[in-house]
C-alpha cells in the first residue's frame, strides 16, 4: 500500500520534480548546507546532466533523491516528486505523482522504488559489489527483490543482461567473484545490475571517473546505447565536462548546494550564461583546440561548507560583480531564454524570496 | 634511440631501461615469474622541455618516472643525467651515498596531496626539510628561504607554523612544489600532479607550474593519465602500453597524426568538451595485456584493428618515421590514423 496517497498531475515530461531542496548535515563543527535551495525538473526520456567541483551538493542531490542521505545528514525542507505515467484501457494516460520526501526512507515503498524504479550506479564499482557474492547471485538478488520470478528465471535474466551491456563470455561471468574482473567489466556489471529491473530513472554517480579512458569510452557509449533503446532517463553526475558534452542533452551546473544555470548541452558550451559556468569552461584544456592558450583558472577556492556566504554564493570568486547587490541579495533562478535558466543577477533583478533557515 | 641533439642540449638519456618485479608464490615465496613493468623503455629529455608520459593504469608510467629518479632500482638499462656540476653521470650504477650529490637537481611531485606531506610536520618543516638534510641553510637564512619558497608558489609565509589538514587540495599541492623547488633542481618528475584537484584549481596548480618553469628554467617530465591536460602543458609526449613505449612526438604531431593503433584509440576515446564533436570510439577489444604475461610479438596485436600475421610474431622496434617522431609498430608507414580531431 501507498503510504502517500498519489495525485494526479499533468505535466508528463517532467518525471522528477525537485522542489527548493535543502539537505543539510548537522555535524560537530556546524551544520554543512550541502543542499541549499535546489530545484530541478528532470525531463523524461532524456540525459540530463548534473556537473560542479567537489562539495557542490551533486551526490548528495542523488542521495536525496534515493533518499540515502547518511547520518548526520537530513532533508531540512523541499519537495521531491516522482511521476508516473500509464496507460488506460481508453488509450487515455493516467499520470500521479509520489511525494519521495513525505516517505519513510526505511519503508516499504521507498525501498520498491530504489533499484526498481529509480536505479543508480556508483563511482567506485569495486566498493559497490559485494566480493563475497557472484555477479549472478547480485544481479539476480535485486531481480528477486523487485520482480515476480523464481531463482532459476532470475538467473537467466542475469546472463540476458549481462549479454546486453556488452559482457564477453556472461554464462561464465555469472559465476564470476568481483574480484577476478577487470574495472571495465566490474562497471559494466554495476550498470547491468542497475538496469536489471528496467527501470524508469538511472542515476548515474561518476561511473567512469575510475576507469581508464579507453574503457571509460566504451562504458558511456554503452549508456547511451541502452538509454536510447529503453527510453530511460539519466541523471549524469560528473565532473568532467568533457563527459557532458560527450552524454547529456541537458545540464544543470551546481554550485555550493544550488542549481546556477540549466541549460541545453550545447547552449551551455557555445552560450553559457552564468559567471561560474563561463570560469568553468575557460579553465578547462580544451583539446584538439590547436591553441596553446593559457588556462584561466577561478581565483579563490569553493568556500568551506560551514560558512554562509551571503549574497550570491559565487560573488567572492566572481569577475562580474555588482557590489551592494551580489554580495547581499540572492538571485532568483530565471529563465534568461528558451534554453538557459540562470541564478544571476546580470541577467534578472529577481531576488530569491528570503526565507526563515 | 639516437637524439639529433648535442649532449649540451640534453638533460636526461635513457637507455634500455627495465624494471621488473618478481612475482612470489607459493609457501616458501619463490619467485615465480616476474611483472614487466618497465620492459626496455629509450627516451631522453631536452634542457628546459616538457616530456608527457601517458598511458593507461598499469601501463608502467609511474614506475617509468620512480625508476629514472632511483627511488626504485632499475633492472636493466642506463639512466644518464646532465647535472649541472657533475657532468654526465650514470644514475643506475650510483650508490646511495653518491646519489645525494646529484639529487638536489631531481625532485620530484606526487598525486595525492594528502599522502604526500607528513600531518605532523608544519609547513615549514615540510618545506625546509630538503634543505636542511642537504646543509643549504639553517637558522634565520633558512626561514628566509621558506618564506621565499612559499610565496614563489603563491602562499603566504604566515602560513608557516601550521600544519598540512588546515589546507585544501590545492594548497597542499603547492606545498609539495614548494618543497620540490626548495634546492632549486634541473629536473621535476611531475606524477599525476594535478590528477587530484578540481578543474578550477586545477588550472591555477597548472599555470603556477608553467611560470616556475619559465622562471627557473625548469625540466618537467609530466606523467599523467588525462590526454587534455598534457595535451596543454607538454611539448613533446611518449605513450607507453604494457611496459613499453609505442610512440613519441612532438604534442601536435602525435595528438593531430598519431601513428600507432593504441594513440589512435586514446585520441578517439578522449571525450571532447564540445557536444557537437561526438565520435564513436574505437572500440578495443579484450582487456589490457598483463606486464605478467604479455602476449607475443606486438603487445597490442591482440586489441588491434589492423594486426596482420606478422604482429603475432615479431616484437617491432620503436623507429624514427619522421624527424622526432618514434613510433613502434609494424604497419606506422602505411597506415592513415585519425588524430584528436577525427
Amino acid at each position: 500500500m501507498s503510504e502517500q496517497a498519489a495525485s494526479p498531475v499533468s505535466d508528463r515530461d517532467v518525471i522528477l520534480q525537485i522542489r527548493n531542496l535543502h539537505t543539510y548535515f548537522f555535524t560537530d563543527l556546524g551544520i554543512s548546507r550541502a543542499l541549499n535551495g535546489v530545484s530541478l525538473d528532470v525531463p523524461a526520456g532524456k540525459v540530463m546532466g548534473v556537473v560542479g567541483e567537489s562539495g557542490c551538493g551533486k551526490s548528495v542531490t542523488a542521495l536525496s533523491i534515493l533518499r540515502l542521505v547518511p547520518k548526520p545528514g537530513r532533508i531540512v525542507r523541499g519537495e521531491i516528486a516522482l511521476r508516473r505515467v500509464y496507460s488506460q484501457d481508453d488509450a487515455s494516460e493516467m499520470i500521479t505523482e509520489v511525494k519521495l520526501t513525505d516517505l519513510n526512507p526505511q519503508g516499504r515503498e521507498i525501498r520498491s522504488i530504489r533499484g526498481g524504479e529509480i536505479a543508480m550506479i556508483f563511482q567506485e564499482p569495486m566498493t559497490s559489489l559485494n566480493p563475497s557474492y557472484t555477479v549472478g547471485d547480485q544481479i539476480a538478488e535485486t531481480i528477486l527483490l523487485h520482480q515476480k520470478v523464481d531463482k532459476a528465471g532470475a538467473e537467466e535474466r542475469a546472463v540476458k543482461i549481462l549479454d546486453q551491456v556488452g559482457m564477453p563470455n556472461p554464462s561464465t561471468v555469472v559465476k564470476r567473484y568481483p574480484h577476478e574482473l577487470s574495472g571495465g567489466m566490474r562497471q559494466r556489471a554495476m550498470v547491468a545490475m542497475a538496469l536489471s529491473c528496467t527501470p524508469s530513472i538511472l542515476i548515474a554517480d561518476e561511473p567512469t571517473t575510475a576507469l581508464d579512458v579507453t574503457t571509460e569510452a566504451q562504458i558511456l557509449d554503452l549508456m547511451r546505447e541502452l538509454q536510447a533503446q529503453l527510453g530511460m532517463t539519466i541523471l549524469y553526475i560528473t565532473h568532467n565536462l568533457g563527459v557532458v558534452a560527450q552524454m547529456c542533452d541537458t545540464v544543470a551546473v551546481m554550485y555550493l548546494g544550488r542549481v546556477v544555470e540549466l541549460a541545453t548541452v550545447d547552449a551551455l558550451f557555445y552560450d553559457p550564461r552564468h559567471p561560474y559556468t563561463r570560469a568553468l569552461l575557460h579553465s578547462i584544456p580544451h583539446v584538439g583546440s590547436r591553441t596553446k592558450a593559457r588556462l584561466e583558472p577561478i581565483r579563490g577556492v569553493v568556500p568551506d561548507p560551514y560558512t554562509t556566504v551571503a549574497g550570491c554564493p559565487f560573488h567572492p570568486r566572481c569577475d562580474m560583480i555588482k557590489p551592494g547587490l551580489c554580495d547581499v541579495r540572492v538571485p532568483a533562478s530565471g529563465a534568461v531564454d528558451d534554453q538557459h535558466q540562470v541564478r544571476c543577477f546580470l541577467y534578472s533583478d529577481q531576488e530569491e524570496a528570503a526565507r526563515e533557515g | 634511440m639516437k637524439a639529433n641533439l648535442s649532449q649540451n642540449e640534453l638533460l636526461l638519456d635513457v637507455r634500455d631501461l627495465k624494471k621488473y618485479f618478481p612475482v612470489r608464490q607459493g609457501m616458501w615465496r619463490r619467485s615465480s615469474g616476474a611483472v614487466r613493468a618497465v620492459d626496455g623503455i629509450d627516451l631522453f629529455v631536452r634542457k628546459g622541455e616538457t616530456l608527457g608520459l601517458v598511458g593507461e593504469s598499469g601501463c608502467g608510467k609511474t614506475t617509468t618516472g620512480r625508476t629514472i629518479m632511483r627511488l626504485l632500482d632499475p633492472t636493466a638499462g642506463e639512466i644518464r643525467f646532465n647535472d649541472p656540476n657533475l657532468g654526465w653521470v650514470n644514475l643506475e650504477k650510483m650508490s646511495r651515498k653518491e646519489l645525494l650529490k646529484v639529487r638536489p637537481n631531481m625532485q620530484i611531485i606526487f598525486q595525492d596531496p594528502f599522502s604526500s606531506l607528513d600531518p605532523r610536520m608544519t609547513v615549514e618543516r615540510i618545506v625546509a626539510e630538503p634543505l636542511v638534510i642537504n646543509r643549504v641553510a639553517h637558522g634565520q637564512e633558512l626561514r628566509d628561504r621558506v618564506a621565499d619558497l612559499l610565496r614563489v608558489v603563491g602562499m603566504r609565509p604566515e602560513y608557516m607554523s601550521r600544519y598540512p589538514h588546515a589546507f585544501s587540495g590545492g594548497q597542499r599541492q603547492r606545498l609539495g612544489i614548494a618543497r620540490a623547488l626548495a634546492l632549486n633542481p634541473r629536473l621535476i618528475v611531475c606524477d599525476e600532479a594535478v590528477s587530484a584537484l578540481d578543474v578550477s584549481i586545477q588550472a591555477q596548480v597548472l599555470n603556477l607550474l608553467e611560470d616556475l618553469q619559465v622562471q627557473f628554467n625548469l625540466t618537467y617530465m609530466f606523467i599523467a593519465h588525462d590526454l587534455s591536460v598534457v595535451e596543454h602543458i607538454a611539448d613533446r609526449v611518449a605513450v607507453m602500453y604494457v611496459g613499453k613505449l609505442v610512440e613519441l612526438a612532438e604534442t601536435d604531431e602525435l595528438y593531430y597524426h598519431p601513428k600507432h593503433p593504441y594513440a589512435e584509440a586514446l585520441m578517439a576515446a578522449l571525450p571532447k568538451p564540445d557536444p557537437r564533436r561526438r565520435d564513436r570510439p574505437i572500440r578495443l577489444p579484450g582487456e589490457v595485456a598483463s606486464a605478467a604475461n604479455p602476449p607475443s610479438g606486438c603487445y597490442f596485436h591482440p586489441r588491434c584493428r589492423y594486426a596482420q600475421e606478422q604482429c603475432a610474431k615479431e616484437t617491432p622496434q620503436l623507429e624514427e618515421i619522421s624527424a622526432g617522431h618514434w613510433v613502434s609498430c609494424h604497419l606506422a608507414r602505411n597506415l592513415q590514423l585519425r588524430g584528436v580531431l577525427g
